[in-house]
Formats: structure tokens, sequence, C-alpha cells
């Protein structure tokens, strides 16, 4: 018998495609068509568009096209218009916040001004698909989970670029548009800060994401494993459980003494998901605002633990009263 | 058919994509020393393949046979000497031909800064430079042995038989940007950043001028510190030139739960806090000292000259020739003499 499993699918289930249900008043049509696609069935379903684009997907579209075109632009400007010399340094290029003298002015175009309208344009883009997001779940009668967890993200990406700027009353503290640039500046935000891994919601954001990874891992594991015995309708299994169920449930009381349900995991994964960026744009966010430095605060709050000194005498700062340069 | 095809082009690809991936990194396993508490990485990490051709390139040449310190000193017979005149003729001229074969290209020998019918000529810069580097030199070895210790340095700890050391730096205005653009200082692959888009010109604001390096709160809570990532970024970036010019990781010099922390700092850190106020010495004192007389091929593109950074010396060593003493084969360059004794700043007395 031929089995239905994801990466890789071994049969792709092919049936006359499906437009979806039929829309109701303050909709719009749905655009592109429907076709089928041999690769995408072979992560996923076949069965491409059509989509729905509606008022806020269209203008988040060209509000997201608006900031990547700034923040590009901007790049190839950095190397004088060059073609080859954008495509090679690309990973370097960055578009930068505007100095620190600014302060939260606006600064003109050209020193900081692209950044902030880079920002402004990328997030109206992401705020208008979220609201697309909460939208379309409504229009399908489903919950909104996915636009709570698609929010807990843009809260972390506020605080970053726009919520902890304002309180420290400076554009430049927020985070550079750039791939090699970004990295670089969150080493930084560490350095400076006395270190963010001694940050509690820094530890407990690390634990939410790694712990994701692991329930993922997980579940996903479980599911492909009795999806011979039919657990791949786990949703069916939630309510009506059956043996594929039994067994993954068997399966973990006996590896671990405990196990979540069919429905309890999707809860599990949905909260790790969605505190991992609650929990670290609060570490953020506490970050220069109430705590200059998180080693010293670890210290103070016996958090950071003591070791033996490295030297017999330990060494003293040159710059330190009565110390003999 | 089309099966072995596919079978055949994914494995293709997944090769390439290894390759690319793998490309810039160097193969393992390195060889880790610990240093410091156990589980604190206070660790040098060792690459024991890339070791043996390092340390080929650190050993220093065999020192010129001794000579005798006694007779006629060199002040007595040439003229025009500043320096070094206390020397013995044969010790001066010894000393001469160990820096010829340091320094002088070797097709030029003595004439690359000597007129080869008066010697005792101060015509060519390259002789005024050099009386300026000897002082330098002496001057290093002198008063600055909190960084340079009993090993000190000689003209080869740099030149390696190069008229220009191989690691020098000027300042960099960046590369060419648009008009209208304020540049970042950032953003472009560097090597004065070690390939981090972190600033690329890191080293004039802290090795020739004296800005403020120290960016992390020395406080829990906030108490009016308002130095900012951007500057955070400026002393990284001077961070990854100390560690490209040693070949060292942070925790040569930190323990990197706590950079800023001096009592758990090790003892390298010390070292690298005076050489910081040494190279500025050597730059602002010496080294701007022969702008003048410089041709415009030894200065950089905003016409400084060519200056001292870790690197200099270093040459991706931790001790530079992994600690080789040539200056005890040439203590003439361990003391200031003649002119640059007579003051202890500015050009060490001499003039170019």
């Amino acid at each position: 018998m031929a089995e239905y499993q994801n990466i890789f699918t071994r049969v792709q289930v092919r049936s006359p495609a499906e437009p979806g249900v039929s829309l109701g008043p303050g909709n719009i049509f749905r655009v592109g068509g429907m076709r089928f696609s041999y690769w995408a069935g072979k992560l996923g379903d076949a069965q491409i568009g059509p989509i729905y684009l509606g008022a806020t997907g269209v203008l988040s579209l060209i509000f997201g096209f608006i900031a990547i075109e700034i923040i590009g632009l901007n790049m190839w400007a950095s190397v004088n218009w060059d073609p080859v010399e954008f495509v090679r340094q690309l990973p370097w290029l960055a578009l930068e916040p505007p100095p620190p003298e600014y302060g939260l002015s606006i600064p003109p175009l050209h020193d900081g001004g692209w950044w902030l309208m880079a920002g402004f344009f990328l997030t109206a883009s992401i705020l208008l698909w979220w609201l697309r997001t909460y939208f379309r779940a409504r229009a399908l009668g489903m919950g909104t989970h996915m636009a709570w967890a698609f929010a807990a993200a843009i809260w972390l990406y506020l605080v970053l670029g726009f919520i902890r700027p304002l309180l420290m009353g400076s554009w430049s503290e927020a985070v550079p548009f750039g791939i090699f640039p970004h990295l670089d500046w969150t080493a930084a935000f560490s350095i400076r800060y006395g270190n963010l891994f001694y940050n509690p919601f820094h530890m407990l954001s690390i634990a939410f994401l790694y712990g994701s990874t692991l329930l993922f891992a997980m579940h996903g594991a479980t599911v492909l494993a009795v999806s011979r015995y039919g657990g791949d309708r786990e949703i069916d299994q939630i309510t009506d459980r059956g043996t594929a169920s039994e067994r993954a449930a068997l399966f973990w009381r006996w590896t671990m003494g405990f196990n979540a349900t069919m429905e309890s995991i999707h809860r599990w994964a949905w909260w790790f998901a969605v505190l991992t960026v609650i929990t670290g744009g609060i570490g953020i966010l506490l970050t220069g605002t109430v705590v200059d430095n998180w080693y010293l605060w670890a210290v103070k709050h016996g958090v950071a633990p003591g070791y033996p000194d490295l030297n017999a005498i330990p060494v003293q700062d040159p710059l330190a009263p009565g110390v003999t340069q | 058919m089309s099966i072995f095809d596919r079978a055949i082009r994914q494995r293709l690809i997944l090769l390439i994509m290894v390759t690319v991936v793998l490309a810039a990194c160097e193969r393992p396993p390195m060889d880790t020393v610990q240093r410091g508490y156990r589980g604190l990485g206070m660790e040098a990490v060792v690459n024991p393949r890339g070791l043996a051709g390092k340390v080929e390139a650190n050993i220093p040449p065999e020192p010129l046979p001794p000579v005798p310190k006694d007779g006629p000193k060199a002040s007595e017979i040439y003229q025009n000497l500043q320096i070094l005149g206390d020397l013995s003729i044969a010790e001066f001229t010894r000393l001469m031909a160990a820096i010829t074969t340091w320094v002088a290209p070797q097709e030029q020998g003595c004439a690359y800064c000597h007129d080869q019918a008066n010697f005792a000529d101060d015509s060519l810069y390259t002789k005024r430079v050099a009386r300026v580097m000897l002082a330098m030199t002496q001057r290093a070895n002198e008063d600055w042995q909190v960084h340079v210790g009993e090993t000190g340095v000689t003209c080869y700890t740099c030149h390696r038989g190069q008229p220009i050391p191989e690691a020098v730096w000027a300042k960099d205005p960046g590369p060419a940007h648009a008009k209208g653009l304020a540049p970042s200082g950032q953003n472009i692959a560097s090597p004065a950043a070690a390939y981090a888009s972190l600033p690329y010109d890191a080293l004039t604001p802290f090795l020739d001028q004296a800005s403020d390096i120290r960016v992390i709160s020395t406080s829990a809570l906030p108490q009016g510190s308002r130095k900012s990532i951007k500057q955070t970024e400026w002393t990284y970036s001077l961070m990854m030139h100390f560690s490209d010019s040693l070949g060292v990781n942070c925790t040569h010099c930190h323990n990197s739960r706590s950079f800023f922390a001096w009592d758990q700092s090790p003892e390298a850190r010390t070292k690298a806090w005076h050489a910081i106020r040494l190279v500025r010495e050597m730059n602002n004192v010496f080294i701007d000292a022969t702008a003048d007389i410089l041709p415009d091929n030894r200065k950089g593109p905003l016409g400084d000259p060519l200056k001292v950074n870790c690197k200099t010396c270093h040459q991706g060593a931790y001790r530079p020739l992994y600690g080789a003493n040539m200056l005890k084969d040439y203590p003439s360059l361990a003391r200031l003499s003649g002119a640059a004794k007579s003051a202890k700043t500015g050009s060490g007395g001499i003039a170019p």
C-alpha cells in the first residue's frame, strides 16, 4: 500500500484543483488561478494558488518592495553603483541607522534618513501582513493563533528597531539592515552591555528556542513514526484516539514516563515558539534601559558563579588609582 | 537511466554546496590548550598543520660574528654620526652590515641609504628615516620594557629583509561611494577588520589618535554611560586587528565571560594595554616626524606616512619571531644613544 508521508512524499495526491470555500461579503476575488507543481508536491501540497491578496496584501507587498528597494539602492550606492562590487560585497553591505549625534531627531536622508524611511515602510508592510493573517483566518472561520504567534515575532522586531531606540533616545541604537552587519551589531550589543548571556530573559529565550527545535523534532518524528497506523491524521486522533495515538503515547511513557497528547503537543510547540520571541524582546528592552552590564547584574544577584583566580596576583587595570603603569 | 542521472545530479549539487560552505574553513582537528580554570573556555586554539610553516617563517637570521668592543669609537672616525657614535668601529660596521641585510633591498645594499661617494651625506631620505627608526627602536627597548620585555625589538622584527615591513597601515578613506551618501566607515569586506563588516579604519582613532577604547559599562545599572553600539563596533574592530595580528583568539587577553574585568584577565592584557601606548608613541613621535621627507609612495592615500600596528612586529605570532631574542646580539639597539639620548620624546632628539 502506498504511504502518504511528507519529506519526502512518496505519493502525490492529485485531485481536481480545490478553489477553496466561497467568499462572503467584504472579501475580494482570489488571483493567480490554480496549477500543480511536482516539486512543490515533494515538500507539501502540489497545488499552487489561488492566492488572496486583498487591500492589506497588496499594500503590504508594495510597502515591502519599497523598503527592500531603499535598502538595496543604499547598499548599491555605498559601492559607488558598481554592479560587480554590489554582488561581491553584498553580505557585508548595509543601510545603517543614523549616527548617535542625531538622537531621535529626523536626520538628513543621506545620513540615516533612508534608514528611518526603510524602517517605516518595512514596519508598515509587516503590520499590514499581520492584519492579513488575522483577517484571512477570520474569513475561514479559523482561530487566530497564527496571527498572535506572528505578533510575538513582531514584538521582538519592534523592540529592536523602534521601542528600545525610543527609550534610549537615539535611533543609532537600532539594528542596521544588512547580512553580516546585523550579526556584528548583535555581538557588539552583547559586548557593550557586559555579556547578554547573563540576561535572564536571554536565557529564557534560548531555552524556548532550543526547546522549540526539540519539540518540533520529537513531534515530527512521532507522527511520522506512527503514520503507518494513521498517525498522520493527528487532528482526528485528538478526539478519536486510535492505535497510532496509543502507540505514540506508549512510546513516550516508556521512554520518559510522560507523554503529551495529540492536542497538547501543538500547544507546547506554539507556546515555546511564541515565548522565544516574547522573552527575547523583554531581554532586549531591559538592556541599556534598566540594566547596563548584565555580567555585573548577575554577580550582584548571585547568578554568575565565582571561579578561582586566573593568576596568583590578579591583573590590575593600569588606569585604576594606585596602580603603577 | 533518468533516475541514475538524477542521483548523480543531486550528489553533484550536494558536493558543490559542501565545498562552497567549507572552502573558507580550516580543516579540523584543532589543538586546544587550556589556559584557565576548567569549563571557562579559556583556551588557545591552534591549527597544528599551519603551525610548522609559521614557526619556519619566524626563524630569525643567524647573528653576524661578534667583533671587538675596543678600539677607536665610530664617532672619532666617521662624520655626521648623530647616533651610535659610541660604538667601536668594528661594532658600528657590523651593525650597519646587519641593517643592510635586514632592511635594504639586495640589489642596492648600502646604496639604499647612503650616497656611495660620501657615506656621511644626508641627502637620501632613507638615511634620515633610518636614523629616526634607530632612535625609535632604541626608545622601545629602553623605555618600553613593559611591552617588549628583555626580548626587545630590532629592525628585523618588523622589516624581515624588506625596506617596508609587510604589515603597515595608513588612514583609510574607504572605498568609493556615491556622492551624497554619508560613509558609515564600515560594512565593506576589509582585511583591516579581519573581514568582519566592522569599521575598516579603526586603527586611526586608537593607534594614531588616543580615542577611548573602553565601551563596556562598569556598573550593573545605568549610571549615565552613553557609549553607543556603534562606538562598540570601533573597539570591536580594533580587537579583531589584535586577534588577527597575533594569531590568537579573544581569550589570549580576556576572560570572555566578562571582557572588561581586569581581575579575571590573563596577564597578556596588560602587555597589550602598554602596546597600544607604545604603538601610538611610535606613530605620533617617530613615524609622523618623517612625514615631510617621505616620498609619496611611502605614504597612504591621504598623504600620511605608513604607520606601525600590532601586525607590523607580530606578523601573526603571539610573540614576534616566537620570542627569539635577537637584541642580545645587537646590544647597541637596546639603549638610546647620541642625540637620541638627549631628548626622551620629540623624535628622540633626532631631526630627520
